[in-house]
């Protein structure tokens, strides 16, 4: 089970990454979201959006074995033992395990379903 | 401060400097943000009879406290000045994503002061601030201008930019962010131009504190909730504003051949679902908005690519023109956009040429030897072009069609589509009484957001004319603007029907505040005076007169369509004014009296 997107639907609002900091960190802030979406603009003109497809590499490259899975069977990053090496980051091929200044450790999605609540255009889904 | 960044950002353009200034919380507490800040900033700091293009004129870009926040639509920001265009107050809303991160990186507005002797455009990333260097930007197109931009400092910075028609300064450019969202009216871009600041790249990574997180939360959760369960929503996200054409020649509104009639025969080639088969490939939103009224298109007949057209443009470029393939409206639009002229100005100013060209006011000795025709869109593209460059007739045409009627002469005033020297906005009036009224009492001329009552005549009755529609125009004057200062859309309130009281419950979640949305309704209705204000301080004639409707609305009846033989006469929209002053508590000449003054709160600022 993961979050699916169906980039075509995507509107680029970006709704879904406030939902997800929010759940995240109770903040209000689209740079501490665990989804990504790329605009293509001014061509091909088209949105691109990256999910975590729960394929465990994270949890595969982590040298200290901070990376488990949690009760709905999402990796976390458990960040009393990362290292934040970034290892994980960097191996990510979906480019959805994310950083932001305010923390020393990376981040990614919980499999929480919020960004979902609130995409209007009905481009995301966790099956 | 919670809700709000708390911090101002003032650059001065002159002496190339910047610093940031906490956010007075008794200014929040009385004018909330967004064109509420910008209006109290335009009339306290801009000197009486400053030249709107001189240094002394200031650029205000004021988000609001919902901006940037998970409130469905919450991505606008309120961009306000001095007006070259028409000499009193402007303020234009644009949408995007740049509202948005202006927040984040710790800002809820800019004032822009003085003049850069050379061009320049704001660099901000998070507490980072420059002027720098545009000498390589300048004279290039909007969308080139974001693409390079993007390309040279990295996808996440969101850019504001003018293009050339500002830096020439047309006296109704725009700015243009987001490869096609504008702040449109009242020539904000032109006042960039003499700025010469041709652009603003911005990035920010902070949050935007919350006072009670989990009753945000919840509330946020109802609104999209509400929003998804809405009726209307499939049709709005299929067609956007499109969908509104053929609704608009059904009830005799679409503006055609310069307003001479309300029904364009052709309209069925124009119209939302001919647009989405023909040129659309992307539903593209603003910040946080459920119902993408953005309609991002690719012309293979002209090869552009453009957002839109929508609504306005359709109307004034594409009816208005009377152009009929949707493939050449939405060339058009990218020619504006690119060139960085307002749609509904331009589009305005084209089809009175052209009327003036065929009644043979005008001939091809003014206008560079080009012929002028409705339904012509090689004219069309080529006049938007002149204007641009103020070539020829677009020199006359840069300044609206106010201007160039007293050019031409004749008896061209008559069909100048335009109040207090705006030109007015898709909605042919003349069975609408207080649409009409809505064009003319409008804070920044004759367009139709502050008050879009049309439905209201359609719902009461058309012929009406009577108090209960100069109430409406007043309650949609405060409504809709409400909106501008909370920094959100209103289209979730008006196409979606999100309860309003839901605005103040999450407004309250997130600054801490307690108000009903009746309490903001006050704060309105005080902005609303304050800007009306600002008109009779800075036109020395200022008054009823300004208030007039244009006269094609009253000396010629609707000849064909489904508003055929409609017209409101001037006793009648006299009528309506003197109804809409005395419940506005305004004196016989449109001027706010002392006792509302005081009433508002305004008397410290405003002096009667």
């Amino acid at each position: 089970m993961h979050l699916h997107a169906d980039s075509t639907r995507c509107s680029g609002c970006r709704a879904c990454q406030l939902a997800c900091s929010l759940h995240l960190f109770g903040e209000n802030n689209p740079k501490k979201a665990a989804i990504s979406i790329i605009p293509h603009f001014p061509q091909p003109g088209t949105f691109e959006v990256k999910t975590c497809k729960q394929c465990g590499t994270c949890a595969e490259v982590c040298p200290v074995g901070a990376i488990h899975k949690n009760e709905r069977g999402a990796y976390y990053i458990d960040s009393e033992e990362c290292i934040a090496c970034e290892a994980c980051v960097e191996e990510c091929p979906e480019g959805v395990i994310f950083l932001h200044a305010d923390y020393e450790t990376p981040f990614e999605c919980d499999l929480c379903g919020d960004c979902v609540e609130v995409c209007g255009m009905k481009a995301l889904w966790i099956e | 401060m919670y809700g709000y960044a708390g911090r101002i950002l003032r650059v001065n353009l002159t002496d190339g400097t910047t610093k940031t200034e906490p956010y007075d919380p008794e200014l929040a507490r009385r004018f909330l943000g967004g064109r509420g800040f910008s209006a109290y900033i335009l009339y306290t700091e801009v000197p009486q009879g400053a030249d709107p293009l001189g240094p002394d004129n200031k650029v205000i870009i004021s988000t609001g406290p919902l901006s940037g926040t998970l409130v469905p639509g919450a991505g606008k920001t309120d961009i306000t000045t001095k007006s070259p265009q028409t000499g009193g107050y402007a303020s234009a809303s644009v949408g995007g994503l740049i509202c948005a991160e202006l927040k984040y990186a710790g800002y809820d507005a800019i004032i822009f002061e003085g003049t850069s002797k050379h061009p320049v455009y704001l660099f901000i990333d998070d507490d980072k601030v420059e002027i720098r260097d545009a000498s390589d930007l300048w004279g290039k197109g909007s969308l080139t201008v974001e693409e390079e931009l993007k390309k040279d400092l990295g996808e996440a910075f969101q850019i504001a930019t003018i293009g050339p028609a500002g830096e020439k300064l047309v006296s109704y450019a725009c700015i243009t962010h987001d490869f096609g969202r504008q702040a449109g009216r009242g020539g904000v871009g032109t006042v960039l131009g003499a700025k010469k600041l041709k652009a603003i790249a911005v990035r920010g990574t902070k949050s935007i504190p919350i006072a009670d997180v989990d009753a945000f939360r919840q509330k946020a959760r109802t609104m999209f909730k509400a929003c998804m369960e809405s009726d209307a929503l499939e049709v709005w996200q299929k067609y956007g504003t499109a969908g509104v054409t053929t609704w608009a020649n059904e009830i005799g509104a679409f503006p055609t051949r310069n307003f001479q009639t309300g029904f364009f025969e052709q309209h069925e080639s124009l119209s939302g679902e001919v647009m989405r088969e023909a040129i659309v490939i992307t539903d593209k939103a603003c910040f946080a908005c459920p119902c993408p009224c953005g309609k991002y298109s690719h012309s293979k007949k002209h090869n552009v690519f453009v957002e839109g057209p929508e609504y306005e443009t359709t109307a004034l470029l594409g009816g208005n023109c009377a152009l009929a393939d949707i493939e050449d409206v939405a060339y058009a639009n990218y020619l504006c956009d690119e060139l960085g002229l307002d749609t509904i100005s331009a589009g305005n100013c084209i089809a009175f040429a052209i009327e003036c060209f065929e009644r043979g006011i005008i001939s091809t000795t003014d206008t560079g030897g080009l012929e002028l025709a409705f339904g012509d869109p090689q004219a069309v593209f080529a006049l938007i072009k002149k204007i641009a460059a103020r070539e020829d007739i677009g020199d006359v045409l840069a300044y609206g069609v106010k201007h160039a009627a007293e050019v031409f002469g004749g008896d061209s005033a008559d069909f100048a589509i335009q109040v207090k020297g705006m030109e007015m906005s898709g909605y042919e009036s003349r069975n609408a009484p207080s649409m009409l009224l809505s064009y003319m009492t409008c804070d920044v001329g004759a367009h139709h957001n502050r008050s879009w009552a049309i439905t209201y005549d359609i719902q009461v009755g058309r012929d009406d004319i009577s108090a209960d529609k100069a109430a409406k125009v007043i309650e949609l004057q405060h409504i809709r603007p409400l909106f501008d200062c909370l920094g959100a859309c209103r289209l979730q309130w008006v196409e979606l029907n999100l309860n309003l009281d839901y605005y103040a419950q999450i407004l309250q979640a997130l600054t801490g505040e307690e108000r009903s949305w009746d309490d903001l309704l006050k704060i309105s209705e005080r902005i609303w005076n304050l800007t009306r204000a600002y008109w009779a301080r800075e036109v020395e004639d200022f008054g009823r007169a300004w208030d007039s409707p244009p006269p094609r609305t009253w000396k010629e009846k609707v000849p064909t369509g489904p508003t055929q033989g409609s017209s409101i006469s001037w006793e009648d929209n006299q009528k309506l004014l003197d109804m809409y002053y005395e419940q506005r508590g305004w004196d016989k000449n449109g001027i706010p009296t002392h006792a509302k003054l005081t009433e508002m709160d305004l008397t410290d600022i405003v002096i009667s």
